[in-house]
């Protein structure tokens, strides 16, 4: 089992993401260079936050046509496990891997906070070792994570259960009231439809210790691992 | 000035334009033994501005104590550098961007924050924390502020705060701490100073000195245009006018991508070996870069301006060397390994050139397609730039009376209401609006970000193994109404603070950082204050065992012949053996005892001087309008014994939390402490409240708000108390059980019997928490 973090120009939670899977999770991981199109036979991808080559023009927009979005698109639909957080949630917006798009936080101002997301959906690769309705506590920081998308894939999204991750309160009570930056539907993570590319605003890798105030994003690593421990079953 | 030429012959009109006095002009004359050519004339212009040169700073700079066991770089280079252990060191400097943030709010914070940031990495440490130090008019209309005035603060405020934001944020450091105040001498001349820490393995530090002849000189970065040409000459040291805003031009811009490639590339470029010196263009860009690194190294450097990068055509010599074009870097390879270097700027898609070499003979030699352009000697220029023992004059001494200060109410009034305004004053009340802007988690080190602790904690990862045991907090501090009144006595408070913060996140103050802020040193006034400050400094530093390992003066902090109030920063680092001893400011439990400890024995002074300290307290600027008097006397062995004993409870584990009393007095103090259990809007744990008891003869405003030093807020598991008492003692620390954390909204503080402040917490939170989002949202 080996995880891959890509490093775009302008990554700047790569060494997080790399942190929380080597010492903390202890599992292999590898640096994947962006104008690298060999994923180094590693078994799931992460794409992680920052600014991707300055996201001067559109967050994402660059980044989509690096040389590693090449393999990481094919290997995504090949059915590799893909998560992107952050700033490598909205690259696989702009990469098409997942739908909807981002816009500026209703606020229109960067927010670092913590906030509180319910766990909608188990049956994930990235929510599998989470129960269902868990709250989770995870630092968000960005520009634009005001997740929207048109109608019908609304619908789709919800009716395929693909919305995996909610804003919330801490108590779970009261979505809208939780959601800090006007995300439609509350939305704060999703996977595609086949659900091995998935995307969510918070940073999980900020919130593996409880020394940095939670470790509940420990569980999101968790599950990846758990799902491949069970792919790794189940082609032995 | 028009754009110059190299054909312009210089004059001494010219030489004055450039801001050269006669004997200054005759100085660069003698050395170099001619009539300077246009571009000569440039390079000594910014070399020789109080910006670079320090020339009116430097015989009292001094003065301070740079000495120190742990100290492993003092003043002098890109930034302090400090032993923290197990091979490690923590670079660390603050540097002020005044002016350029009140010509251009926003590009003017973003560059300050993209300069000090690469003070850090080009010593080969990698940035792991930014705290910003603000200062700006008021931004509420009232006596004696126009709303325009407040309305333009504001903007200044906003713009501020999103260049800090934009710059750290996508870098990838965290924003964790810094202070915000607010003054009418800020109005025209706001404060922007910031402040980085930076980490590295001792044997990798790397130093801005040439070394080995025929060795290649490499620009790195992004390329040079006409932006920011005399910022630090005309602009930086220059009092403001009118005519200010045409200034702007000489604002730089910032591109804080450009930065992080710069940082990566820099920092895997040194682990070649390669690389035999580096040193960031700041300030006087090419020309402060080539000269100060070849003068350190006793030798000379020779480049050729054909080969610098260039953003824009037809530059000349005189631009190219004087831009202040951002995100660039100069660095000595070593010869014959320059393509390692090379290779790697390549693989991060920066430009890397080749623009020269180091030489024999001590020269700065400028070549412009192989015509000569400039040829001075470097030491000199570097060196031996003017210095100046300024006059000084104290000025006339206030005349006050205690009809001037603050008379506190009778006994018995309910100062519930009082309490409130003052927790929702722009200086006490919660800064979450503008911390929430910053990123203050990337790296995932921040242990105690903004407000969680009196000073900011980072976590300590070694850079190969990622294994942490130890932490560093850092503190910065400055009261300028304060050092208004009393420039030394308020420079010690501000060291205190910062000193006292950092001891009651736990750890151990290790030593020092500073941004001198003043006004313009050709007043007499100013220099006294300036010299009042330094020996201020000199005696808290040396008392509380905080050395001075670097730091920034910023001069010509005025506008329309109006100087600011003198406004020393001083940041404090400390360290925490134990990076899972951090103590924060808030209440943990139910039960908890809360204990004043108090090293200070205030209540051994005598009631006039009560009156006239309380008159410059926050309480009393906030309800009687009144800034007056002199800051509380000071007891620097006292703030020791305080500061001790936090750190010595802390290592223990003895207390559940620590929160030092400061501006707002005990009464705010102990609010926040309750506040904590809040998280904005959203309470994840039970709400805590406190029942507190004070039986002291002094009056009860000056109990509750007082701002008197060497005091602390613990509180303490029952169990454990008797340590806690036992522990003060030992430190020599009086301790006073005050009160009980408790379950519920209630905040209850009685004085001699009956309740003087009584509300539920939920309202004082409000006050604190929304007021300054309600007056910058509002407008």
């Amino acid at each position: 089992m080996k995880f891959g973090v890509v490093v775009f120009p302008g990554s700047n939670c790569d060494h997080d993401a790399f942190y929380a899977i080597d010492n903390i999770l202890k599992k292999p991981v590898e640096f994947i260079w962006h104008q690298s199109q060999d994923l180094a036979n590693c078994d799931a991808m992460i794409l992680p936050g920052g600014f991707a080559y300055g996201d001067y023009l559109r967050t994402g927009a660059i980044a989509r046509f690096s040389p590693v979005m090449k393999s990481v698109s094919k290997f995504a639909k090949s059915g590799g496990m893909v998560l992107g957080v952050c700033n490598g949630f909205q690259i696989l917006l702009e990469v098409g891997l997942l739908p909807g798009a981002m816009m500026r936080n209703s606020g229109l101002r960067f927010i670092c906070r913590r906030v509180y997301i319910r766990v909608e959906q188990t049956d994930t690769p990235f929510s599998n070792a989470a129960t269902k309705g868990q709250i989770l506590k995870i630092p968000i920081a960005h520009s634009d994570g005001n997740y929207t998308c048109d109608q019908d894939t609304l619908r789709d999204l919800e009716k395929n259960r693909q919305v995996i991750f909610r804003y919330t309160t801490p108590q779970g009570t009261d979505d809208a009231a939780g959601n800090p930056n006007g995300s439609t539907a509350n939305i704060a993570g999703i996977c595609n439809r086949e659900r091995n590319v998935a995307g969510l605003m918070p940073h999980p890798e900020r919130a593996v210790e409880c020394a940095l105030d939670s470790a509940d994003g420990l569980v999101i690593f968790r599950s990846m691992v758990e799902a491949l421990v069970g792919a790794a079953k189940a082609t032995a | 000035m028009a754009t110059a030429q190299t054909e312009i012959r210089v004059t001494p009109e010219i030489a004055a334009e450039h801001g050269l006095t006669a004997e200054e002009y005759a100085r660069v004359q003698q050395i170099l033994g001619r009539e300077p050519n246009i571009t000569e004339l440039g390079i000594f212009s910014v070399m020789w501005s109080e910006h670079c040169s320090y020339k009116s700073s430097k015989v009292h700079l001094k003065r301070l104590p740079t000495r120190g066991k742990l100290v492993v770089q003092g003043p002098g280079e890109n930034a302090g550098v400090v032993d923290i252990g197990d091979g490690l060191v923590a670079a660390f400097k603050i540097e002020s961007h005044n002016h350029p943030s009140y010509v251009e709010p926003f590009q003017g914070a973003t560059t300050g924050v993209g300069g000090i940031l690469r003070d850090i990495f080009t010593m080969g440490a990698r940035p792991v924390a930014v705290l910003d130090s603000l200062r700006f008019g008021p931004i509420i209309a009232g006596k004696g502020v126009s709303e325009e005035e407040a309305a333009k603060n504001r903007r200044i405020v906003d713009g501020v705060i999103r260049g800090i934001a934009n710059y750290g944020n996508c870098f990838g450091v965290p924003t964790v701490g810094g202070e915000v105040g607010f003054e009418p001498c800020y109005s025209q001349n706001p404060l922007v100073n910031a402040l980085a820490l930076g980490i590295a393995r001792k044997e990798d530090l790397f130093f801005a000195k040439a070394r080995g002849t025929g060795n290649p000189v490499i620009y790195v970065g992004a390329k040079t245009g006409r932006d920011g040409i005399h910022g630090a000459s005309l602009l930086a040291s220059a009092e403001f006018t009118e005519e200010s805003k045409q200034k702007r031009p000489n604002v730089q811009v910032g591109d804080p991508f450009m930065e992080k490639l710069l940082l990566e590339a820099c920092l895997e470029a040194m682990q070649t070996g390669a690389v035999v010196a580096i040193q960031d263009m700041g300030a006087a860009g090419l020309t402060c870069s080539t000269t100060e690194m070849a003068s350190r190294g006793g030798l000379g450097i020779e480049i050729d301006l054909a080969r610098v990068p260039q953003r824009e055509t037809g530059m000349t010599p005189y631009e190219i060397m004087l831009s202040e074009s951002q995100e660039r870097m100069l660095l000595v390879a070593e010869k014959g390994r320059e393509c390692e270097v090379l290779d790697v700027f390549t693989k991060w898609g920066l430009d890397a050139v080749v623009i020269g070499e180091v030489t024999d003979g001590e020269l700065l030699r400028v070549k412009d397609r192989g015509k000569l352009a400039a040829e001075i000697p470097a030491h000199p220029l570097a060196e031996e730039g003017p210095v100046y023992r300024r006059p000084i004059a104290q000025p006339p001494l206030r005349n006050e009376t205690p009809a001037d200060w603050f008379s506190f109410s009778a006994e018995g009034t309910n100062l519930t209401a009082n309490f409130v305004k003052l927790l929702g004053s722009p200086a006490i009340a919660s800064k979450r609006w503008i911390t929430e802007q910053y990123d203050t988690s990337v790296r995932t080190n921040t242990l105690a970000g903004p407000g969680a602790s009196d000073a900011a904690v980072i976590r300590i990862k070694d850079p190969e193994t990622g294994i942490v045991k130890r932490a560093l907090a850092l503190s910065t501090d400055g009261n300028g109404r304060w050092c208004q009144l009393n420039p030394r006595l308020g420079t010690m408070h501000a060291v205190a603070e910062a000193a006292r913060n950092v001891a009651a996140s736990g750890a151990r103050p290790m030593a020092a950082t500073n941004c001198l802020n003043f006004g313009s040193p050709e007043k007499p006034e100013v220099m006294w204050q300036f010299s009042e400050v330094i020996d201020g400094l000199s005696v808290a530093c040396n008392e509380l065992g905080t050395p001075i390992t670097g730091g920034n003066v910023s001069f010509y902090n005025e506008t329309l012949g109006k100087s600011i109030y003198p406004t020393p920063v001083i940041g404090v680092l400390g360290i925490l053996e134990d990076a899972s001893r951090v103590l924060k400011i808030g209440f943990r439990e139910e039960g908890e005892v809360i204990i004043l400890l108090d090293a200070s024995h205030a209540a051994e002074r005598a009631t006039p001087a009560r009156a006239q300290e309380f008159s410059s307290s926050e309480y009393s600027k906030t309800i009687a309008g009144i800034a007056a008097g002199e800051p509380p006397a000071i007891n620097l062995a006292a703030e020791k014994r305080l500061q001790e004993c936090l750190v010595s409870l802390a290592t223990s584990g003895a207390v559940r939390s620590a929160h030092d009393v400061s501006d707002g007095g005990i009464a705010v103090t102990l609010a926040e402490s309750c506040f904590a259990a809040l998280v904005g809007e959203q309470h994840a744990g039970p709400q805590l409240g406190a029942n507190i008891r004070l039986e002291e003869t002094s009056p009860a405003e000056y109990l509750l708000f007082g701002e008197g030093g060497a005091r602390a807020i613990v509180s303490v598991a029952a169990t454990s108390l008797a340590r806690v008492l036992d522990t003060a003692r030992q430190c020599g620390v009086a301790a006073q059980q005050v009160g009980q954390v408790i379950r519920g909204d209630a905040f209850r503080i009685q004085y001699k019997g009956s309740a003087v402040i009584e509300s539920s917490v939920a309202k004082l939170h409000d006050a604190w928490a929304h007021s300054f989002e309600r007056v910058l949202k509002a407008h």
